[in-house]
């Protein structure tokens, strides 16, 4: 009897799981990596200390800036090709499929793959792509070239493809949520009043979508930002981002320097989200 | 029903081609798991034949691949009850503001946009500093939590803004309890939407990979195992490996979505009871 005179408390006993859950897996952690990164790293363990080598170092050296510059360069092209793509997709979905059952059933074939493991689906590239692979031998038996592509495979472009490949769906779901809530008398109106497709498109329909855009482009561009498989693995190790740096600081038990740079990585992210977060309510979009 | 216009065609095969682009190389490594004995990593096939599965199923050199499998198992279903149970209740919480719900609501946010790495680098940390050992059904469970209750609690919370709260007071005014309006009003007008839960849950889990890498100690799981197969195997058996562990999550998702589909029918079938009450 007393839970329901007091709604305040019977909802901080639901949300008790929750919280406990991201209290011991999610802030503990993250304070542990802010401590650690002032620590010291001997050959064999990290002791306690309170010193910024290891941020001195991360800042003083060239590779972080290249690092650096490759994680932001492959958030951009990746979220601006999933942005393209995704937008096409969800208004095709959206605006030129009549039934509603029809729009759910293909945009359950659009997610399925969202549901099956990343990692086969980055394997799945290797026939593809490979010296030998469909797309070198397609080209030659067309006679588009003499010489096997070398770059297609272990380059940025496979990177690149990859997280295209992978993260689409992030642009798709949200953009397509957004849309089917437009009310399409507006569109109507619009026509109405004599605007064209492109006019529609441009004043009507991408204003509205803007929030789901950003919703996508969150994803996006967090998944790509804080990435070090994909990058690892299609770029044959060729190429470096900031995920992969912690990585290898981590093979290295150097955990002092792997925390200094996830810490400078994650005030990264939540700067870019919280910039693009001011565009965009989430709760109330959902 | 007017006419298609020009654009419906040329957004019909841009759409055909994004779904080519989606599942072509899954397909591809689909079929090239039938290589034969001989056969490399990409065209052309030798033959075609069942080897690299046999290959799967006796050599157990490369790692223990069922082993994996059966934790990867056990893990999914683990993080998809917790998943749903907590998220129904976040979700039924977060209906009234209460003391730090702002907070909380921005932790859930930043749960998901962590980069993966911190998570697996964190809890890796803080259980060799408490001097616990890192296990694949201890921290391997946290930390995939961490990514699968986001996707739950953002699910149910689109599901109670669309929540038409007169159901609640009708049965309050009848003079339910509140368990009793949970129990027979709420759960199961919210069920279908827990059923995608459950999914996200269970795929998520099985398929994560980042958040696990550091916190599942000794024992793999199986997207682990494929990635550490990865380096060191070149022959068709990863494809192999690949085409049954998607042809595994695809028969996963088919469950899900056939339960999904006949909970609705159900549901359209028993639509209303007005009128057939005893008096």
């Amino acid at each position: 009897m007393k839970l329901r005179n007091n709604p305040a408390i019977s909802s901080l006993l639901m949300v008790s799981p929750l919280a406990a859950i991201l209290l011991i897996f999610l802030v503990l952690p993250i304070v542990l990596i802010v401590i650690v990164s002032f620590w010291r790293a001997t050959e064999f363990s990290i002791v306690p200390a309170f010193e910024f080598d290891n941020y001195e170092f991360l800042f003083g050296s060239s590779v972080t800036y290249t690092v650096f510059f490759n994680t932001f360069k492959y958030a951009l092209i990746t979220w601006a090709c999933t942005l393209l793509i995704g937008f096409t997709v969800a208004y095709y979905l959206a605006f030129h499929i009549r039934t509603l059952t029809w729009q759910i059933a293909l945009f359950l074939l659009c997610t399925i793959p969202f549901w099956t493991s990343n990692i086969i689906r980055m394997i799945s590239w290797i026939p593809f792509l490979g010296r030998k692979g469909i797309a070198n031998s397609t080209l030659m038996s067309w006679g588009a070239i003499d010489v096997p592509i070398e770059w297609l495979l272990f380059s940025d472009f496979a990177v690149i493809l990859a997280f295209v490949h992978l993260y689409t769906l992030f642009m798709v779901v949200p953009i397509f949520n957004t849309m089917m809530r437009i009310d399409k008398s507006l569109i109507e109106a619009a026509r109405d009043a004599g605007a064209n497709g492109a006019q529609i498109l441009w004043n009507v329909i991408i204003p509205l979508t803007k929030p789901g855009i950003m919703i996508g482009t969150i994803f996006v561009v967090t998944l790509v930002m804080g990435d070090f498989i994909t990058v690892r693995f299609m770029s044959g190790s060729q190429s470096a981002n900031v995920g992969r740096l912690i990585s290898n600081d981590i093979a290295l038990l150097q955990y002092p320097s792997a925390s200094a740079t996830a810490i400078v990585l994650l005030l990264t992210v939540l700067i870019t989200i919280g910039t693009l977060l001011r565009f965009v309510d989430i709760r109330k979009e959902l | 029903m007017e006419p298609r216009p020009r654009s419906f065609y040329i957004l019909s095969a841009f759409f055909a081609l994004f779904i080519l682009f989606l599942y072509g190389p899954t397909i591809t490594i689909g079929i090239l798991s039938f290589q034969g004995e001989g056969g490399g990593l990409t065209f052309p096939m030798r033959g075609v034949s069942l080897y690299w599965f046999y290959d799967l199923f006796e050599q157990q050199a490369v790692g223990d691949i069922w082993g994996s499998f059966r934790r990867s198992f056990v893990l999914g279903l683990m993080v998809m009850v917790v998943t749903v149970v907590v998220s129904v209740m976040g979700g039924l919480a977060f209906r009234r503001k209460f003391p730090g719900s702002n907070i909380l609501f921005y932790l859930i946010i930043t749960s998901l946009v962590i980069p993966s790495i911190l998570i697996s680098l964190g809890v890796g940390l803080l259980f060799s500093q408490s001097g616990l050992n890192v296990h694949w059904s201890t921290s391997g469970f946290g930390a995939q939590l961490t990514w699968t209750l986001p996707f739950g609690l953002l699910i149910m919370f689109a599901v109670f803004n669309r929540f038409d709260k007169s159901y609640e007071e009708a049965a309050r005014d009848l003079g339910a309890t509140p368990w009793q309006t949970l129990r027979h009003v709420v759960l199961p007008i919210i069920a279908p939407s827990l059923i995608g839960v459950a999914l996200f849950g269970f795929t998520l889990s099985y398929d994560e990979f980042a958040r696990t890498l550091l916190t599942a100690g000794s024992y793999n799981t199986l997207p682990l195992e494929i990635y550490g197969m990865t380096t060191n195997v070149t022959s068709p058996v990863l494809y192999a490996l690949g085409t049954l562990t998607t042809v595994f999550s695809l028969f996963i998702i088919g469950i899900f979505l056939c339960i999904a589909l006949t909970t609705n029918r159900r549901r359209a079938r028993q639509d209303s009871d007005a009128g057939k009450g005893e008096v």
